[in-house]
C-alpha cells in the first residue's frame, strides 16, 4: 500500500512535467483547446485515484498521456469526428522524443507561441499561458489578477474562440518572423513574473515564470535573450526573502540582509547569463541585476554604462529614470539630477511617485535637506502603498535632521 | 481562410523616413499568388448613404453611420492559410504605414 501524501506529490510532480506536453499534443491533433485541457485534468484526477492502490507507474508521464489520449478518443468517437483525427490520436506517442524526432518542433513550443500571439489581448495571453502551459487553475489566475473566476473563465474562452475564429496558427514562426515574435513571448513571461499577487503581496507566479523560462530555454537553446530572461528572473527571485522587513515594509537593496539572498539561485543565474552572448534588453537588465547581486561594493560606474546601452536600444522613461539613479551614484548627485531632468522632459514621468522619490534622494545628497524633505513628503502623498508611504515619510524626517556624527 | 481586410485612414500615419510600399506592386503580386480575391478603393464618405428600415418604414440618410476621423477608405478580400499569412500580406500594403488595416475573418456557413 503506497503512502498517499507521497503519491499525491508524485501526481503533482508528474503533472508539472507532463501537463503542457499532453495539452500541446492534443491541441495539435484535435484543434480543440478545451477538450485538451479537460482530458489532461481528467488524467491527473484518475492518477490521484489509482496510484495509491496500484503504485506509481514506472513512466508516470507516459501513463498520464495514454489516459488523456484515450479519453480524447472516447469523446471524439462519441462526437464521431472524422477518421483521420482518431487515427492520429491513436498513434500519439508516449512522452519522450520518438526516434528520429529531433528536428520535429516540440508541441509545447507551438503552444507557447500560440498562447502569446500578438493578435490576442495582452491579459488574455498571460492568462492563457498560465492556464494551458502552466496548468494553473482558473480560480488561482483570477484571484491573482483581481477578477472574479467567471470573468477569468470568459476571458479564457474569448481567447480560445479568437484563436479558432481568426485562424491563429498552431505553429512556431520561422525565419525573420521568429525574431519578431520571440520578444512578445518573453514579454508575456516577464509580465507573468512581475504581475499578479498573492494576498500576502508576494508575486503569485514567479515560480511558474521561472519554470516556463527554463522550458523555453530547453526548447530554444540558441536564443541568447531567453537565457538572459531566465537569469534576470533568478537574480530577482534570489532576493524574495529579503525584500521586506518583519513589518512587511519594502526594503531597498542597500537595506536588505544579504545573508537572506538565495546564493544558489544567484550562482545559477551567473552561469546562465554567461551563455547569453548578445546585448539584448534582457541581457543588459540581467547584467545590471548581476552587478547588484554579486559584488560586495556595488559597481555603480559599470551599472551606469549598462543603463546607457539599455536606454539606447530600449528607450523608455522608466529606464531613463533608473539611468539617472545609476549616474547619481556613479558620478555624483548633480549628474543624476541632470539626467533626471532630461528623463522628465515632455512630462513622461509626471505624477510617477518613484521619479519624485529619486529627485528627493538626489537632492538630499546634493546638500539641500529642506527641499529634499519636502520632495519626500510629496512622493509619500502619491505612494501606491502604505509601506512605501511610511518609508518615504521616514526619509523626510531623516532629511530634516542633521546627519548623525555631524556638528550639533 | 478568407479575410476581409478593411483599409482605414488614421490620424497618425507613420512619420519615419521609411519608404512606403507601392500599391501597384502589392496588388499585382497578391493577385498573382491568389491571395487577393477582390478589392477596391471606396469613394469619399461624403458619397455614403445609410439605409435602415424601422417599423416597416424605409429611412435613408446622408453620410456614414458614425462620424469619426478614421474611416474605411477601401477593402481587399484575401484568401490566406491562416492569420499569420494574412498579417504578412497586410504589412506589405502601403496603408499599413499611412493608415491601418483591420483583418476580419469571414464566417464559414
Amino acid at each position: 500500500m503506497s503512502d498517499s501524501p507521497a503519491v499525491a506529490a508524485a501526481v503533482v510532480a508528474a503533472g508539472k512535467d507532463a501537463y503542457a506536453r499532453i495539452v500541446a499534443a492534443l491541441i495539435r491533433v484535435t484543434g480543440d483547446w478545451t477538450l485538451a485541457e479537460d482530458c489532461a485534468q481528467e488524467a491527473l484526477a484518475l492518477a490521484l485515484q489509482r496510484w495509491p492502490g496500484e503504485g506509481v507507474p514506472g513512466n508516470p508521464g507516459g501513463w498520464l498521456m495514454t489516459v488523456a489520449r484515450n479519453r480524447a478518443i472516447d469523446v471524439l468517437r462519441r462526437a464521431s469526428v472524422e477518421r483521420r483525427k482518431l487515427a492520429e490520436l491513436a498513434i500519439l506517442a508516449d512522452l519522450g522524443p520518438a526516434p528520429g524526432e529531433a528536428d520535429v518542433v516540440d508541441d509545447r513550443l507551438r503552444l507557447i507561441f500560440t498562447c502569446c500571439h500578438p493578435a490576442l489581448a495582452l491579459e488574455a495571453r498571460v492568462a492563457l499561458t498560465l492556464r494551458t502551459i502552466g496548468g494553473v487553475p482558473t480560480a488561482d489566475i483570477a484571484r491573482a489578477f483581481l477578477v472574479s473566476e467567471s470573468a477569468m473563465t470568459r476571458r479564457l474562452t474569448r481567447a480560445k474562440t479568437k484563436i479558432a475564429d481568426a485562424g491563429i496558427p498552431y505553429r512556431v514562426p520561422t525565419g525573420p518572423a521568429l525574431a519578431e515574435r520571440l520578444p512578445g513571448v518573453l514579454a508575456v513571461l516577464y509580465l507573468l513574473f512581475t504581475h499578479g499577487y498573492n494576498p500576502d503581496g508576494r508575486p503569485a507566479f514567479a515560480d511558474e515564470a521561472i519554470r516556463l523560462a527554463r522550458l523555453l530555454r530547453e526548447l530554444m537553446p540558441g536564443q541568447s535573450e531567453v537565457s538572459a530572461l531566465l537569469a534576470l528572473f533568478l537574480f530577482q527571485h534570489s532576493r524574495r526573502d529579503a525584500r521586506r522587513d518583519e513589518h512587511g515594509n519594502l526594503l531597498t537593496l542597500d537595506k536588505q540582509d544579504r545573508l537572506r539572498w538565495d546564493r544558489a539561485a544567484i550562482a545559477e543565474a551567473v552561469e546562465i547569463l554567461a551563455t547569453a552572448r548578445e546585448d539584448g534588453p534582457y541581457a543588459l537588465q540581467a547584467r545590471i541585476a548581476a552587478c547588484h547581486a554579486t559584488a560586495d561594493a556595488t559597481d555603480w560606474p559599470a551599472i551606469a554604462l549598462l543603463y546607457d546601452r539599455l536606454a539606447r536600444i530600449q528607450p523608455s522613461p522608466v529606464i531613463e529614470l533608473n539611468r539617472a539613479v545609476a549616474h547619481g551614484y556613479a558620478h555624483g548627485p548633480a549628474a543624476g539630477l541632470a539626467l533626471l531632468a532630461q528623463a522628465r522632459a515632455g512630462g513622461a514621468l509626471d505624477g510617477y511617485p518613484l521619479a519624485i522619490a529619486v529627485e528627493a534622494d538626489l537632492t538630499a545628497r546634493h546638500g539641500d535637506p529642506t527641499r529634499a524633505a519636502a520632495l519626500f513628503r510629496q512622493a509619500a502623498a502619491v505612494a501606491p502603498s502604505d509601506s512605501e508611504r511610511r518609508a518615504l515619510l521616514d526619509r523626510a524626517d531623516e532629511s530634516r535632521r542633521p546627519p548623525s556624527g555631524g556638528a550639533s | 481562410m478568407k479575410y476581409m481586410m478593411f483599409v482605414c485612414s488614421d490620424t497618425e500615419p507613420d512619420t519615419s523616413t521609411a519608404e512606403w510600399p507601392d500599391i501597384e506592386v502589392w496588388v499585382s503580386e497578391n493577385d498573382a499568388r491568389g491571395r487577393r480575391l477582390e478589392g477596391s478603393k471606396l469613394a469619399a464618405v461624403s458619397a455614403a448613404t445609410t439605409v435602415r428600415v424601422r417599423n416597416g418604414e424605409l429611412l435613408v440618410s446622408d453620410g456614414p453611420f458614425a462620424e469619426t476621423k478614421e474611416v474605411i477608405v477601401g477593402f481587399d478580400l484575401l484568401e490566406c492559410a491562416d492569420l499569420d499569412e494574412a498579417i504578412e500580406v497586410a504589412r506589405a500594403h502601403p496603408m499599413a504605414w499611412g493608415g491601418r488595416l483591420e483583418l476580419r475573418p469571414l464566417v464559414d456557413l
